[in-house]
């Protein structure tokens, strides 16, 4: 791992190839780089330009989207759009096109940036933007780092009032109840999510608790406080704390928490936004065998139906987790070459690794996947095919003509190996 | 009124982590560094981070007779100075050292020599005006002579007692004086080390500098275990310690 802690560095010569590093918050191998070199890019942690009356912030690649809210919470600035943890960097951002619960409103993370700078093996530095070098710049959002080192990026934060958000949660007991909502009025409604219990069956698939929310009003009641310590878990428990009598009670009380079908309230973004940020190294409770991840999007025609068998081979197997969600991408085309996010339905999950039979329920959620042409996301996976790898992603060669020669992945060599 | 602080070697990963602390209390700062575009950056950052003003001066601890210069450019930017962090400085190779006069004269120019030069000229503005607090990087590998590191050690051990004899005199003059030892630190000049759990972060060292210089401390060990960590290498008998390979 070589760390890069100054912009005007060049990618270094090394023998075999070299990746850009950010957090490692990646969940499969699409961040890592086996048998090549790894660039660090952390140390590139500096604003460039903010300003406070238009919104308009530059940085450089390792900022952590933690270290941007630190800064501009405080001025009344909002990321434009945030994933479910706030510990990543803005590169990392770009390289996975990450989007969240307000795609249906704002697109991806990639749709708000106005420019970059790339510095490419050759030591070219280039500024991309949609409108300079707009066919790289559409290759490197989403790009998996593949494209060149990300130096830099501008890009327009959000106005806020105040750091709280107004929630609803709304109750569902089905998976139709599910599309109702997401159908329904969800454009008058910032930010939307729908937590599903995975395990429940029968006339109970795919019921859940559809969370919505909307930055609060400047003139809000009260204000909730701002969360304090974060808490640790300290070392690997022996075993998965995530098992089926564990599990099986969890989703049951956290359904049943909510006696009212529907249940407003003022939270800090914190805990609306980063429920898991809260808790550091909350992977190990899945004991040492961990967790694989599971994010796939399908067209939304037959996102109903392919959404219902999904969910019932999960239930099925038994696997699956607390933190199963189930969200409609707005349609907006994808802002890269290469991005995840695409008109639709998106089905996440974690599942506890217990070898063979999680690896066999994978495949079975693939075909259904593959079946309707939908497609995976490659920031959580570690064992997609080449494939579901070139179907999901029809844009793959032209992609390929912006790779940069000097960049490579251990996730970029698993799935293109038979497609080459 | 928001401090006015001189750093030198400004874009030091320590150097930058304290400069960020005083620039989110708006303070005035002047970066002084040899690589100018690179303490730029580090300017832009500072100022979205509060700073009040940040200016950025040359400055090249290997040139001889370019301390007075700094000190003058940096003492009528800021209009005073309160707080001078001198954090420039090399890592000895220290095999190459040892069979070279050369190199180990130029190491101990650029880590002792230079540093003196600016210590003198801000120890005598500050006294003249009864107030500031100067603040050097010095090291535990300053506490004992050690084969595998004594160039970088003497330097270090060198500042320490020029530092101490520097606050003994500065006292009536009301200006304070503060030798910083830090243990291991996770920056680009260790990067080529394999890193334990003795290893610090920036971040955290400078954490502890801003305390110690608002406490108006003398000497810092950071972390803090580093205090009893050196007491006990300084401890132990010659005979026994040169069996060692430290």
């Amino acid at each position: 791992m070589l760390p890069v802690r100054f912009r005007d560095q060049v990618v270094p010569r090394v023998a075999g190839s070299v990746l850009p590093y950010g957090n490692g918050r990646s969940y499969g191998d699409s961040c890592l780089n086996n048998g090549g070199t790894l660039l660090a890019t952390r140390g590139l942690d500096r604003f460039l330009a903010f300003d406070p009356s238009t919104g308009l912030i530059r940085c450089e690649a390792g900022v952590l989207l933690s270290e941007i809210l630190s800064l501009t919470v405080g001025y009344g600035w909002f990321l434009p759009v945030t994933p479910g943890t706030r510990l990543i960097t803005v590169g990392g951002a770009i390289a996975n096109d990450v989007h969240g619960k307000n795609h249906h409103l704002a697109g991806t993370f990639g749709h708000q940036v106005t420019c970059l700078e790339l510095v490419r093996g050759s030591g070219e530095r280039v500024l991309c933007s949609a409108t300079d070098r707009a066919d790289l710049f559409a290759a490197t959002i989403g790009g998996l780092g593949l494209t060149g080192l990300i130096t830099w990026a501008e890009f327009r934060l959000k106005r806020i009032a105040n750091p709280y958000v107004q929630v609803e949660r709304i109750r569902f007991d089905s998976l139709d109840g599910f599309f109702d909502l997401a159908l329904g009025a969800e454009r008058e409604r910032e930010y939307t999510v729908a937590w599903i219990d995975c395990l429940a069956t029968g006339r109970h698939l795919g019921r859940g608790i559809y969370m919505a929310g909307t930055h609060a009003a400047p003139t809000c009641d009260g204000a909730p406080r701002a969360p304090g310590r974060t808490l640790s878990v300290p070392f690997d428990p022996p075993v998965s704390l995530i098992a089926g009598p564990t599990l099986k009670t969890f989703n049951e009380l956290f359904y049943r928490k909510q006696f009212r079908r529907v249940q407003t309230g003022l939270e800090h973004y914190a805990p609306f936004f980063y429920p898991l940020d809260g808790i550091d190294q909350w992977n190990r409770i899945y004991g040492p065998k961990g967790f694989l991840q599971y994010q796939s999007v399908v067209p939304m025609a037959l996102g109903r139906d392919v959404t219902r068998e999904m969910l019932q081979c999960i239930a099925r197997s038994g696997q699956g987790s607390f933190l199963s969600v189930l969200k409609v991408f707005g349609d907006r085309p994808p802002a890269g070459l290469l991005s995840f996010p695409r008109p639709g339905v998106t089905l996440a999950l974690d599942f506890p690794f217990k070898g063979p039979s999680t690896l066999r329920l994978f495949d079975t959620l693939d075909a259904l996947v593959a079946q309707v042409g939908g497609a995976i996301y490659p920031a959580k996976d570690a064992r997609m095919s080449p494939a579901l790898f070139a179907s999901g992603y029809p844009r793959l060669d032209e992609f390929r003509r912006h790779l940069d020669p000097v960049f490579s992945s251990s996730f970029w060599r698993r799935v293109t190996e038979d497609v080459a | 009124m928001s401090a006015r602080v001189l750093i030198v070697g400004a874009t030091s990963a320590i150097a930058e982590a304290v400069a960020r602390r005083y620039a989110a209390e708006g303070a005035a700062l002047f970066l002084a560094a040899r690589r100018t575009d690179r303490a730029a950056a580090i300017a832009d950052d500072l100022r979205v981070r509060g700073a009040a003003v940040v200016t950025v001066g040359a400055y090249d601890a290997t040139v001889p007779d370019t301390a007075d210069a700094l000190v003058a450019a940096a003492w009528e930017t800021l209009g005073g100075i309160d707080v001078a962090l001198i954090a420039h400085g090399s890592l000895p190779d220290q095999p190459a050292c040892a069979a070279s006069a050369a190199l180990t004269r130029q190491a101990l120019e650029i880590n002792v020599l230079s540093v003196i030069d600016l210590l003198t000229l801000l120890a005598n503005r500050m006294a003249s005006v009864g107030h500031g607090t100067l603040a050097v990087i010095g090291s535990v590998a300053g506490d004992r002579g050690r084969q595998s590191n004594y160039v970088y050690g003497a330097a270090k051990g060198c500042l320490a007692i020029f530092m101490q004899g520097l606050a003994h005199r500065l006292v009536p003059a009301g200006v304070r004086v503060l030798t910083i030892k830090p243990g291991f630190v996770d920056t680009p000049m260790t990067a080529a080390f394999p890193k334990g759990p003795l290893w610090a972060s920036p971040q955290t060292v400078a954490r502890d500098i801003q305390r110690a210089i608002e406490r108006g401390a003398q000497v810092l060990y950071t972390p803090w275990f580093w205090r009893w960590i050196m007491l006990v290498i300084r401890l132990i008998p010659t005979s026994i310690f040169q069996r060692t390979r430290l």
